[in-house]
């Protein structure tokens, strides 16, 4: 599904990916770790093509394509999701005015007929119980006012609404208290399946606990590290980072 | 020297001009005319060297040889309305082409007893002793257009809500210039008059029709009795020939709430100034504007609120949209009295510039003379926010949609405040047809 080669990324004009491997099929459940600074962000918005992160060399391939030539919309059209570390505050926007906005460039893109108000809010409804999201939070402004915990959640929520088949999450635990975590960890879990791949970025193993990666892939300096199963997350969370670093290898997944 | 020559020569069509003006009328209304036509001969039209002109040069009006438009165009039907109008049910209409009523094209049916809204002229001839404690009273004849538009007063609409009289009804005053051959002026006016404890909401609209080049001079004056809510709108959607410069002057008494909102969507050059007096303990005023400029059109916005008596409100949010070689000007002033103490005044102004060539040129103006009160404003020019936009587009909606949805949401704020619906309605669609771009969601 996703094939990373050689990747180079910088950001305000620093090298920050050295030239990453990574390889992905459906079905699958990566977790990218890493001490803070190692680029696990970095790769996460270089895929989802945010403007400030320039790829210098390398390829990513997605589902045959080239996702590096696409813009952040074709990515999104094509699949591609992306929970963002800090999701942005949008004064004025209504959050299911947006998501419904989004749904519909989708289905569009696919070829679907766009989903009416009726259609939509059964969605909605059905999801956001899913994410116990409080009614209130789909007609207010994105994100604003939210605390941290239900940002998160409202990411998850646009996840489980929009379908992607890559999903990848920017720290999506961090700051998470462990009911927020569970919850979210849910509806991750809830859009497993053997057509989707999701890679999960995260700094610490708690998460990993309850979205069971199949593969665990360790990041320091801008390269994979060290890559295995679900066993090196618990390995790491004893050790810390420490003694992995100057250990590189190629990455095989 | 050559300042002198201008005003002369800016100033003679007008004065050739308003010979025109009905001769009759009760005294009081002939000399209050002359007056005004006076103070108007003698001030000319403003210079940029003039404070509250700074920014925004009459100059294209002046060179122009604007005639008094016919009183009678002919060719104005009732489809040619149909852009400006708003809702069927629950709206009193009013039309006005080049300032004269017109009442074939009105419904002025199904108002509460006692309630009377409709010719100004007609109310002149019929009950001048009413107008004539009101009328001009609050306008003055301070500024050249407000003098001029004065000078030749003679129609227009008048609103008058008995106390304690509850109008459910919007009133909708629409005022649609038709040009005739070569440019042509016209000097509509309103006076609205709410009693005690009355309730009405009133809805002033400018438009246009044809290609032609035009001047709107407008003037409202609005009464508000003691414990009066009123709630205007000025929707100024002129045509691109059209030049609009307008005046608003409300008084408050005791009690009273006055909300304003003013939406400018087009005409090449408009000027809207604002004078409410808040004169009464209690009274609470809120002034909102969005404006819309593109190409080199421009918007000049003044306001003054003048807190008079202790324990009033004010609250003012206005927003621009900028775009092109677009120009807008903002000036709040908050004046608070000596007596005014408790005052609460609150002002914010937002330009949002969506191009690099658009200016915004925004100055608050505060003068406290009391000294327990709350007062504060806040001006803030930006962009669209990056992060914004990649955040949507990252949810896949494409450049053009992410724009028009945070330009939605900036200027939703002003609309969503719109408590008239289909209005409401109406404009949140214009806006999105004239935005740059012209994309949708």
């Amino acid at each position: 599904m996703l094939e990373i080669t050689d990747l180079k990324v910088q950001a305000a004009g620093n090298e920050i990916l050295h030239g990453l491997n990574l390889s992905v099929k459906a079905g699958e459940v990566h977790a990218i770790m890493g001490p803070n600074g190692s680029g696990k962000s970095t790769l996460a918005r270089a895929l989802s093509g945010h403007p400030e992160y320039q790829v210098t060399a390398g390829a990513v391939r997605y589902l045959g394509e080239d996702l590096l030539a696409m813009a952040p919309e074709d990515r999104a059209r094509a699949g591609v999701f992306m929970a963002f570390q800090y999701p942005v505050e949008i004064a004025g926007v209504n959050n299911s005015y947006f998501l419904k906005a989004a749904l519909n460039a989708l289905r569009k893109h696919r070829g679907e007929p766009e989903l009416d108000a009726m259609e939509f809010m059964t969605l909605v409804r059905e999801k956001a119980k899913l994410l116990e999201l409080d009614a209130s939070m789909l007609n207010r402004p994105v994100n604003e006012g939210f605390s941290g915990g239900e940002k998160k959640r409202n990411e998850i929520f646009h996840m489980a609404v929009l379908e992607p088949k890559l999903a990848i999450l920017d720290e999506t635990d961090s700051g998470l208290d462990i009911d927020a975590l569970k919850i979210v960890a849910h509806g991750v879990n809830a859009l497993r399946s053997p057509d989707r791949a999701i890679i999960v970025v995260t700094h610490y193993q708690r998460l990993l606990n309850y979205i069971v990666p199949d593969f665990v892939h360790v990041l320091s300096d801008g390269r994979i590290v060290k890559s295995g199963g679900k066993e090196l997350a618990l390995e790491l969370e004893d050790k810390g980072y420490g003694w992995l670093e100057g250990e590189p290898t190629g990455a095989k997944a | 020297m050559t300042q002198l020559v201008e005003k002369v020569i800016g100033t003679e069509p007008y004065l050739a001009d308003v010979n025109r003006v009905r001769p009759d009328g009760p005294v009081w209304l002939r000399k209050t005319r002359a007056r005004a036509l006076a103070r108007f001969s003698d001030l000319g039209f403003p210079t940029t060297r003039e404070e509250d002109w700074r920014f925004t040069s009459v100059a294209p009006i002046v060179q122009r040889p604007f005639r008094l438009a016919p009183a009678d165009p002919a060719g104005v039907a009732a489809a040619d309305l149909a852009p400006a109008l708003f809702g069927d049910e629950g709206v009193v209409r009013l039309v006005f082409v080049n300032g004269r009523y017109a009442a074939a094209l009105s419904d002025v049916s199904g108002l509460p007893p006692g309630v009377e809204v409709g010719d100004l002229g007609a109310a002149l001839a019929s009950r001048p002793e009413a107008v004539e404690q009101h009328l001009t009273r609050l306008a003055g004849c301070a500024q050249a257009f407000t003098a001029l538009n004065t000078a030749f007063l003679e129609g227009g609409a008048l609103v008058v809500v008995p106390a304690g009289v509850v109008v459910e009804q919007a009133i909708h005053l629409l005022f649609v210039s038709a040009p005739g051959n070569g440019p042509t002026v016209s000097h509509p006016r309103v006076l609205v008059v709410a009693g005690e404890n009355s309730q009405v909401r009133v809805v002033e609209s400018y438009a246009g029709v044809g290609d032609g080049e035009y001047f709107t001079n407008a003037v409202t004056e609005v009464v508000a009795g003691p414990n009066a809510v009123v709630d205007h709108y000025k929707v100024q959607r002129e045509q691109a020939g059209g030049f609009h410069v307008g005046s608003l002057h409300v008084a408050l008494a005791r009690s009273a709430n006055v909300t304003s909102c003013a939406i400018a969507l087009g005409a090449a050059l408009s000027r809207n100034d604002i004078v409410a007096v808040l004169g009464g303990e209690g009274a609470e005023c809120t002034l909102n504007g969005l404006y819309l400029v593109d190409g080199t059109r421009l918007v000049d916005t003044h306001t003054t609120i003048d807190h008079t008596q202790p324990h009033c409100d004010s609250h003012e949010v206005y927003k621009g949209i900028l775009s092109g070689r677009g120009q807008g000007v903002f000036n709040g002033k908050i004046i608070v009295r000596p007596d005014a103490q408790k005052t609460d005044a609150k002002q914010t102004n937002r330009a949002l510039l969506l191009s690099d060539e658009a200016q915004i040129n925004t100055k608050p103006q505060l003068e406290i003379f009391a000294d327990d009160v709350k007062c504060t404003h806040g001006a803030a020019v930006g962009q669209l926010d990056d992060d914004a936009i990649f955040y949507l587009r990252s949810r896949g909606l494409d450049l053009a949609q992410a724009r028009t949805l945070l330009i939605q949401a900036f200027a939703g704020d002003i609309l969503g405040r719109i408590r008239i619906e289909p209005l409401r309605e109406r404009l949140e669609a214009e806006m999105l047809k004239q935005l740059p771009g012209n994309g949708t969601v």
